[in-house]
Order: structure tokens, then C-alpha cells, then sequence
């Protein structure tokens, strides 16, 4: 029999004061409110002054309302059950399934043991080939995309979810808007991925605390089913409305701020949820792939630069498209040498390509007369947008590769292209 | 007498306790919860009330819980077995803690730093009746390829007589190896380990000296121009993906010490597997040993607690300190810095002290200076000299140096190699900027000739900056041979290939030959019509370079290069500057 309190000493922002004892650090509470039930977090423990920020939001909570200890931290439910379900960020249901409550496993566990990490080996396929062919995606790597509000960040993860070669699809959507969230649900569901993937969203208009446990509760969720040997895809989208989330608990709760207001351990909290992605000897991984919106398309922004210093790399989504220049994905090294004898040289050859092409660019619009070779590389790097950059191509490595040596026969001699000779003579497009 | 208490409050991994007894700044609590014990440091004490920070996860935590103290301050053990070791922050052995608790760090675990088991083979070196003080050698046993002294524990004090002294045999860590009588008669047993609190610098030596003698990193950059001294202090600031990690991964492999302390902090995880899968796969050239022999990891990566990163710096450093009183040399590389310094703000946070710049606590440049001052070089007591070297990333926010951590930093270090972002864009590697970086140690080459070398790049990067306003038509044909100059020093001196054999580390031999060849070329007057013909002359001859760089010192290629070198050069040197000519004279 758990005690319950009906005095509420203090209401600031979503953080309530109670006077309990008995309660631990972490532990959870349901609040009766004459708008209904919220749950609530133990944050701070001062003699007998509980702080507890409520899930629902401190609005229209009275001083005589409810509190009543649960006595155990949050918990998420642990089952296959949990496939094709939708959830909020305090776990309730979402669609119109049943509550589940068997098997409840705790959120936010300790770290992964650093000595029983194995260096990741296996490319996630994605069928795009700026990813697949110039920044491979690998199982447990973890990896942002930084996009600008306005970017189709959201359509580019869908994408990815769907075509992914994983077991499973874990989404987390944090501050996202309505229509962005049955995008979502009707994309995977149009494409039968929906019985696969599990949803974790905290939209816009929900109080902003349950935004802060979607990451927690879907990387829970995410450890045990790699514990159990399935290959794991976490996607987080938006990181930052989550950092803008621990912002304002922050500055409710009077904590200093460090910098553009932001708490001085954002780092960390980022840090140990990034950290979550791990490749699981003899079981299953967990590869998490996040939306980090630049305000201003400023990368020195703390949430992208603190993000920046975390992930193993970037990719950097702008005008729609994924730019090579700024995307970089620092395991591409581990896979990308297994997969075909040309892939690595003809990464670094059309992207060195597409780096003239550039130049040649800003000298046409500088109005420079354009030699022979600007014109061919203006036609390279028109086709190497078209058919590399577009993010409606959509086919397998194998593929993107033979457009590559397509795209750079269409507009060069074989020795223009600064490409090893073996490899042209192997690869080289037969004249058509 | 130890001490207890209990919780009063908690805010997130710091818990207030309400004491009974007597306890001591930075003395080591437990934390009792739910049949755990989760083991805390005193950070603060006011009246009947400590502030503890929690060294692990609070969640759980109660008021009332019972706190148990320890009357003993934060401190890791010493003895042989260090090496090869991975540790966390607190000196748990990880690859243990794996078989005791599975993949995950599961809270309230504490194994043995050392292997209690292990047998040593100890050799005396004192007899009875010598008189020792602490730090004074009792005797040896070899570990990996050194000879690791067995010393009398530093925290004893007093003046000893030797009452007996094991004989030649092997042991273990915790048999008593000599008994020592102090000076009032107490007879204290004495094992090959002790413990010494990590916040206290070992100051067991003779003097300290000035670092002189340069540590080689087998960086050509680095060694020639921006070298770091032996005993000395470095820092690497960079933005991220500028290679601050990868540089330091290189120079725990290559650099020229005795042992390498890789204290990663509060960074990637997976960065540091690569080390542990790797190493115990790589030779030490020196020794023919692996790697891993000489290296101790302190791995406290970003997800792990943050106290315990706060530990983990100063865990490695005393760690470094202990086997520089054995005459050795020690490289310690903390990665990163900047880590480091937030979990102090962290802490400084909770503690609601009035905040310094960024929210840094005041005490941050004090700290870092402090951290630092362990370094250094000196003469042990018996003549010998030991050193510890400290290189620390930076991980600047925005790649900003202008922050208070990078610029506390730049006060304390003797180098600064900063990092950056436009040349690893440009995959120049390593990324180090060769103009805004900075040393203040001697290195492999004579400085005046540096300066030579320098003074050409400085002038061509002006007249690149230049070039860009007037173009190419506006600048004198005598100015763009120098703006050649400097780029090719920079392709071909600068730059090394980190994934060719060769080039990749660069023995000092090797590196004073090219620089004689490089001087050579920077001294000469050339013979150049044309801009474009002075395009495609350094061209072909940075292709050359190059081509010589990646070839194996002395063989029959890098003969013929040389040749051609020298051959390319002829063809267009009209005569020798005359700074140039006095310089090279010389040598």
C-alpha cells in the first residue's frame, strides 16, 4: 500500500514540491488532476522536499491534488507484443491498442562495457547512394543528420526506415509536428513496414517532459531486442527539440545556464544516449540514425556542435539533397573496402570531380570565360546532381556504382578521370 | 574510528549527507542502496552536512540511506601489473568487470586494480640493516620490457631500517616482500603494492629540471618544427572531425617512451576499442614486443558517470607519476581535456557555486594548470631521470579558441598544435595549423634553420592571401616561386601520409636528411621563365618528393629519387641564397 499525499507545497513550471518521505531518486509518481492523471518524476530529494517534474505540465494542477508514489523509476513494457504499436513518451498508447504492462524493464540502464565492444564490420544498405557509395551507413554506428527547419529530414529517415536491411525499426519523435507524425505512420504503413517498427512520439502540442523520455524508453526497448540477437534501428528525430526540452527544465529549475542558455551537462546527456548504439558480439545492434536541426543552419550551435564532438560523423542535408561536401561518415572505412574493388577509388575520385566542378561553377557565375575542360566538368557535376544527389534515386550499391563510371564516361576521357588503370580497364563503360 | 552518515537529499549525482563523526575533504563514502554500495568522493563540508558526488548512477537513492566512509581518500593502487591494463576512471579493470557483471556496467561493482594471483619474479636490492626512506628501492621485477621497481610506499613518512628482506624468488602483490622499522621501533610490513590518493602529486624526486631533450612522435611537423620536450606540457585544440583523435592515437604508438597512459576521456567509446583491438596485434619496434605492453588505457567514455570522468584524468597522471620515480619516461595523452573540465562545471552546477565564464567554475584555470604542473621532468634520488609527458585535446565549442578551457590551456603548455578545420577539409594530415601553432622546446633541428623554412612559409602564405585579391597576373613571377615554396613544404614536409608504411612515421634520421634536401630547395634561386613553368617544375618535383617519402629509407628506390631530386634541382638552381648558404654550411 503506497502512501498518498494531497498536499502540494510548491507549482513552478512542470516541477511540483511535495512533502513525502520514503521516496527514492528517479522514482515515479501519478498525479490526480481534475484534467485527468499524469505521471511524474522524482528529480530532486531535499530532506523531506520532493521535486518532481509531472509528464502533463504544472497547468491547472492544484495545491490539494493527489500524489501517489508508484515506487519504482519508469518502466516500459518489454515484449514482441510491442511491434507495429504506437506509444507517447511516458508509454501509454497512442493508437488504439491495449496498454501493455507485462514484462516492464527499467529506462535510462548503465553504459555498455567499452571493453566488450567489437570494432563494427557489417554496411547497413540503404539504397541511396549518397550514403551507400560516399558515406556508408554501418550497423552500430551512430550518426546525425543536420538539416535546417524545411529540410524533407523526416522524408529522408522514412526513406531509410523503410529500406533499411535491419530486423527492426524503433522511432522516437520528439516535439514533432501532428502531420509529421501520420507522415510517418502512413508512410511505413503504405510500405508494410508498420508490423516491424515501433513508435515512440511525443508531438508538439504534448507536454514537453514526456519529450525527454523518448529517447530513454526507445533505446530501452532498442537494448533488450539486440540483446536478443535482432538488428536495431533507432531513429531520433528532432534531437534538438529534445535539447530545447532539457533547456527548459533547466531554466525552470533555476539550474546555471551554460551556454545560449543551454545546460552545462547537454554533452553528456546527448553523450549517453548517442553511446547506446553498439554492435553486440554473438547478438543483435543497435545503429541509431538522428535529425539534428541547426537554427540558422549554424553548425557552432551547441546541439549540433555538441553532437558533432559525440557521433561518428554527419550527414549534412541541404537544397534537398545530401551534400557530400560537410557529410562524412567516419566507419565508412571498416565496410567500404569488402564491397567492390572500385568503391573506394570511385568515391574519392568523383567527389574530387565534383570539388572542380564547384570551382568551375564559381567561375562561371564570376562570368570567366569556361575552357574545354570547365565545360565537361559542368556537364559532370549537372549529372553527378541528378543522378547521385537526387534523393528520389533509389537503387542498390552494385547499381550506383556502375552510373558512377556512366556518369564520368558520359563526360570524360578515361585518363581525365585521375582513376587507377586497373580499375577504368575493369569498370569502364563499354561505347555504347 | 571510520564515520557514517546518512542521505538527506539528492540532486542528480550529487547526495547530501548528514554526518556522524568525523570525515575529511575528498574522503571516499558508500552510498548504501538496495544492497549496493555506490562508491562517492566528499567534495564539500559545512556543520553536520557533506556534499558527496556519487560516482555512479543515483537513481534509487533515498533519503536515509546509510552512508559508510572509508577514511581513506580517492586513490588507485601501485605495483606491478599496471601495464596492458584497461581501467575505468576509478581503476576498475574493465575486461574483469565484463566477466563479473556481463556487457553492461552494472553499478556497485569495485574488482581489484591488480592481479592478486599473479606471481612476480622479485629480486632485493637492499640488505638488512640499510636504512631507506619512501620511494627508495627495495628491489625489482620485470614487467613487460621494463624493470619495475618495488619501492617503499610513498606515504611512508618516517626513516626506516631494513629488518628483513625477501630473497630472491617470485611472489605475489600482497606478500610481504621486506618488514622496515621506523624510528621509534614499530615494525611495518611492507608488500609490492600500495595505494596513494590520486589528487596528490608524487613528489618523491630530487629536483625538477628543465625538459630539453625532445620526445620524438616520428611526426615530421611536430619533431622539426613544433617538437614537445620530454617532461613537458602540450595541448591539441580542434573542432571536431579536425583529427585531434586520430593524431593522438598515432603518437601512443609511435612516440619515443617507455610507456604510454591513454587516458580517454569522456569521448567515443568506439575510439577506444580501436586501440584495444589493435594494439595487442602491433610490435613496439623498439622492444619487439606488443604494444599494449607499454600502455595502460583509462577509459572513461561520454556515457560513463560523470564524476567518475572528473577521477579519471588525475587517476592516469598519478599512475604516470608512479613510474616515473622508476627513472622511466611517460607519455600521458588525455582526450579530451574539454571533458574533463565540463564535468567539473557539472559539478560546480550542482554545487551552486556563482559561476565563471561559460558557466565554468573560477577554480577552472587553477585546476588545469595544476593538472598540467604534474608533468615534468626530474632527477630521482639516485641519479636517474624520469620524465612525464602530458599532451591534452581541447574540444573547443563552436572550434572556437577563444573559450575558457582552450585559452586556461595555452597559459600552462610549452606547445600548442592547433588544429585546423580548413586543412583537414582539405585532408591535409595531420591537421595542424603550422602557422598558429606554437613551441616553446627545442627540437631535432637547429632552430635557426626552422626559422628559415618558417620565414619562407610565412612570406608565401601572404602572397597566397594576396594572390587571391590580384590573381595570378598581378603577382611578380619572383613572388609566386616563393608562394611555391611554401606549398611545397607544406605537401610534401608538412603532410604525411598516415596510411602509407613509410611515411607514416618518420624516423629523426630521416627527417634532418629531407629537411637538408627541403633547405636545399628553399635556398635556391631558381631559373623559372614562366609562371606556368614554375607551376609544372614544383609540381613534377612535389610528385618526386612525395614518390621518396613513401619509399623505404636507404633502399635502391629512395636512391634513385634522391638522384632525381637532385637532378630536377640542378637543372634549374642558379645559386644559393646567402642566409641559406651560411645556414646549411653548418651541417
Amino acid at each position: 500500500m503506497r502512501k498518498v499525499y494531497s498536499k502540494i507545497d510548491s507549482i513552478v513550471g512542470n516541477v511540483i514540491t511535495v512533502k513525502a518521505d520514503g521516496v527514492k531518486y528517479g522514482d515515479l509518481a501519478e498525479i490526480s488532476t481534475s484534467f485527468g492523471d499524469s505521471l511524474a518524476e522524482v528529480n530532486k530529494l531535499d530532506g523531506d522536499m520532493v521535486s518532481l517534474q509531472v509528464f502533463a505540465g504544472g497547468q491547472g494542477i492544484s495545491t490539494g491534488d493527489e500524489v501517489r508514489f508508484l515506487g519504482h523509476p519508469m518502466q516500459v513494457s518489454f515484449s514482441e507484443n510491442l511491434m507495429g504499436r504506437i506509444f507517447s513518451g511516458s508509454g501509454a498508447p497512442r493508437d488504439n491498442g491495449p496498454t501493455l504492462n507485462e514484462n516492464l524493464i527499467p529506462i535510462g540502464g548503465p553504459s555498455f562495457n567499452p571493453a566488450n565492444r567489437i570494432i563494427p564490420k557489417n554496411m547497413i544498405r540503404t539504397g541511396i547512394p549518397m550514403i551507400d557509395l560516399f558515406n556508408t551507413l554501418v550497423e552500430s554506428q551512430k550518426l546525425p543528420i543536420f538539416s535546417v527547419s524545411g529540410e524533407p529530414y523526416n522524408e529522408l529517415l522514412a526513406r531509410i526506415a523503410m529500406q533499411a536491411e535491419v530486423d527492426m525499426i524503433i522511432l522516437g519523435g520528439m516535439g514533432l509536428k501532428y502531420d509529421d507524425y501520420l507522415f510517418f505512420k502512413d508512410t511505413l504503413e503504405e510500405g508494410g513496414a508498420l508490423s516491424r517498427t515501433i513508435m515512440f512520439i511525443h508531438t508538439a502540442a504534448d507536454p514537453i517532459v514526456e519529450s525527454l523520455q523518448v529517447p530513454d524508453i526507445s533505446l530501452a526497448v532498442a537494448e533488450k531486442f539486440a540483446l536478443q540477437g535482432k538488428k536495431v534501428l533507432v531513429l531520433l528525430t528532432d534531437m534538438t527539440n529534445f535539447a530545447d526540452a532539457m533547456k527548459e527544465i533547466a531554466i525552470t529549475q533555476e539550474q546555471v545556464p551554460s551556454n545560449r542558455g543551454y545546460p552545462g551537462d547537454l554533452y553528456s546527456q546527448l553523450a549517453s544516449r548517442y553511446e547506446k548504439a553498439v554492435d553486440i558480439q554473438g547478438a543483435g545492434s543497435i545503429t541509431i540514425l538522428g535529425v539534428t536541426t541547426m537554427p540558422g543552419d549554424d553548425v557552432t550551435h551547441p546541439v549540433p556542435d555538441n553532437t558533432g564532438y559525440i557521433t561518428e560523423g554527419q550527414y549534412y542535408l541541404k537544397n534537398g539533397r545530401i551534400e557530400p561536401f560537410g557529410s562524412l561518415s567516419r566507419l565508412k572505412q571498416q565496410v567500404n573496402d569488402k564491397t567492390r574493388d572500385d568503391h573506394r577509388a570511385l568515391m574519392d575520385g568523383m567527389i574530387k570531380l565534383y570539388a572542380s566542378y564547384k570551382d568551375s561553377l564559381e567561375k562561371q557565375s564570376m562570368g570567366f570565360t569556361m575552357s574545354a575542360w570547365d565545360s565537361k566538368l559542368l556537364k559532370y557535376g549537372a549529372s553527378f546532381e541528378k543522378e547521385m544527389m537526387d534523393l528520389s534515386v533509389n537503387v542498390p550499391l552494385e547499381k550506383a556504382l556502375d552510373n558512377g563510371w556512366k556518369i564520368l564516361a558520359d563526360s570524360f576521357n578515361k585518363e581525365e578521370t585521375g582513376l587507377k588503370s586497373s580499375l577504368i580497364d575493369q569498370f569502364w563503360p563499354a561505347v555504347s | 574510528m571510520k564515520s557514517t552518515g546518512k542521505v538527506v537529499g539528492v540532486n542528480g549525482n550529487m547526495v547530501t549527507v548528514e554526518i556522524a563523526g568525523d570525515i575529511k575533504l575528498n574522503e571516499v563514502g558508500y552510498v548504501v542502496t538496495g544492497g549496493t554500495k555506490l562508491k562517492s568522493e566528499v567534495i564539500r563540508i559545512n556543520g553536520d552536512r557533506a556534499q558527496m558526488q556519487v560516482f555512479e548512477i543515483t537513481k534509487g537513492i533515498g533519503i536515509g540511506d546509510p552512508v559508510e566512509f572509508s577514511e581513506e581518500l580517492l586513490a588507485v593502487e601501485l605495483g606491478p601489473g599496471l601495464l596492458g591494463q584497461v581501467y575505468d576512471g576509478l581503476q576498475n579493470p574493465l575486461p574483469e568487470l565484463a566477466e563479473a557483471a556481463g556487457h553492461f556496467l552494472e553499478r556497485g561493482f569495485y574488482l581489484d586494480p591488480l592481479p592478486k594471483d599473479q606471481k612476480w619474479e622479485f629480486t632485493p636490492s637492499v640488505e638488512i640493516g640499510a636504512q631507506v626512506v619512501k620511494a627508495d628501492k627495495l628491489g625489482e621485477v620485470p614487467e613487460g620490457t621494463i624493470k619495475h621497481n618495488i619501492m617503499v610506499p610513498f606515504s611512508m613518512l618516517d626513516n626506516y631500517s631494513v629488518k628483513s628482506i625477501k630473497s630472491k624468488g617470485s611472489y605475489d602483490i600482497k606478500d610481504t616482500i621486506a618488514e622496515l622499522e621506523d624510528s621509534r621501533g614499530n615494525v611495518i610490513p611492507v608488500s609490492m603494492s600500495f595505494e596513494w590518493p590520486v589528487k596528490k602529486a608524487i613528489k618523491c624526486y630530487a629536483e625538477r629540471l628543465r625538459p630539453v631533450d625532445p620526445m620524438v612522435t616520428q611526426i615530421r611537423l611536430v619533431d622539426t618544427f613544433l617538437p614537445v620536450a620530454k617532461g613537458g606540457t602540450y595541448c591539441i585544440p580542434g573542432p571536431f572531425g579536425a583529427g585531434k583523435t586520430v593524431l593522438q592515437q598515432i603518437t601512443s604508438k609511435f612516440a619515443d617512451v617507455d610507456i604510454v597512459i591513454v587516458a580517454a576521456c569522456g569521448e567515443r567509446a568506439g575510439e577506444v576499442v580501436e586501440t584495444l583491438k589493435e594494439f595487442p596485434e602491433l610490435l613496439d619496434p623498439k622492444t619487439g614486443k606488443s604494444l599494449m605492453e607499454r600502455t595502460i588505457i583509462i577509459c572513461n567514455t561520454s556515457s560513463m558517470p560523470v564524476a567518475s570522468r572528473e577521477a579519471s584524468v588525475y587517476t592516469a597522471v598519478t599512475l604516470g607519476e608512479y613510474y616515473r620515480q622508476m627513472g622511466l619516461d611517460v607519455l600521458l595523452l588525455a582526450d579530451s581535456t574539454s571533458r574533463w573540465a565540463q564535468a567539473m562545471r557539472e559539478m560546480s552546477g550542482r554545487l551552486e557555486e556563482i559561476p565563471g565564464e561559460e558557466a565554468f567554475p573560477a577554480y577552472l584555470e587553477s585546476t588545469i594548470a595544476g593538472f598540467y604542473e604534474r608533468a615534468g621532468l626530474v632527477q630521482l634520488k639516485d641519479g636517474q631521470k624520469g620524465s612525464v609527458t602530458i599532451g591534452g585535446t581541447v574540444s573547443p565549442a563552436g572550434g572556437n579558441f577563444e573559450e575558457p578551457v582552450t585559452q586556461a590551456t595555452l597559459k600552462v603548455v610549452g606547445a600548442f598544435h592547433g588544429l585546423s578545420r580548413e586543412r583537414s577539409d582539405a585532408r591535409k594530415y595531420p591537421a595542424i595549423h603550422p602557422i598558429d601553432s606554437w613551441s616553446k622546446y627545442k627540437g631535432i633541428i637547429d632552430e635557426e634553420q626552422t626559422s628559415y623554412a618558417y620565414d619562407i612559409l610565412f612570406r608565401s602564405n601572404e602572397i597566397e592571401s594576396m594572390m587571391k585579391v590580384v590573381g595570378e597576373e598581378g603577382t611578380s613571377l619572383q613572388d609566386f616561386v616563393i608562394y611555391q615554396k611554401g606549398e611545397l613544404l607544406d605537401a610534401t614536409y608538412f603532410q604525411q601520409n598516415s596510411f602509407d608504411p613509410v611515411d607514416a612515421a618518420v624516423s629523426p634520421e630521416r627527417q634532418k636528411y629531407l629537411f637538408n634536401i627541403m633547405m636545399e630547395i628553399l635556398g635556391a634561386e631558381l631559373d623559372l621563365s614562366s609562371k606556368d613553368e614554375a607551376r609544372s617544375w614544383f609540381n613534377q618535383l612535389r610528385q618526386v618528393i612525395l614518390d621518396y617519402n613513401g619509399s623505404e629509407w636507404q633502399c635502391d628506390a629512395f636512391k634513385d629519387l634522391e638522384e632525381q631530386i637532385k637532378k630536377t634541382l640542378a637543372e634549374k638552381k642558379i645559386r644559393v641564397d646567402e642566409r641559406a648558404a651560411a645556414l646549411m654550411e653548418k651541417i
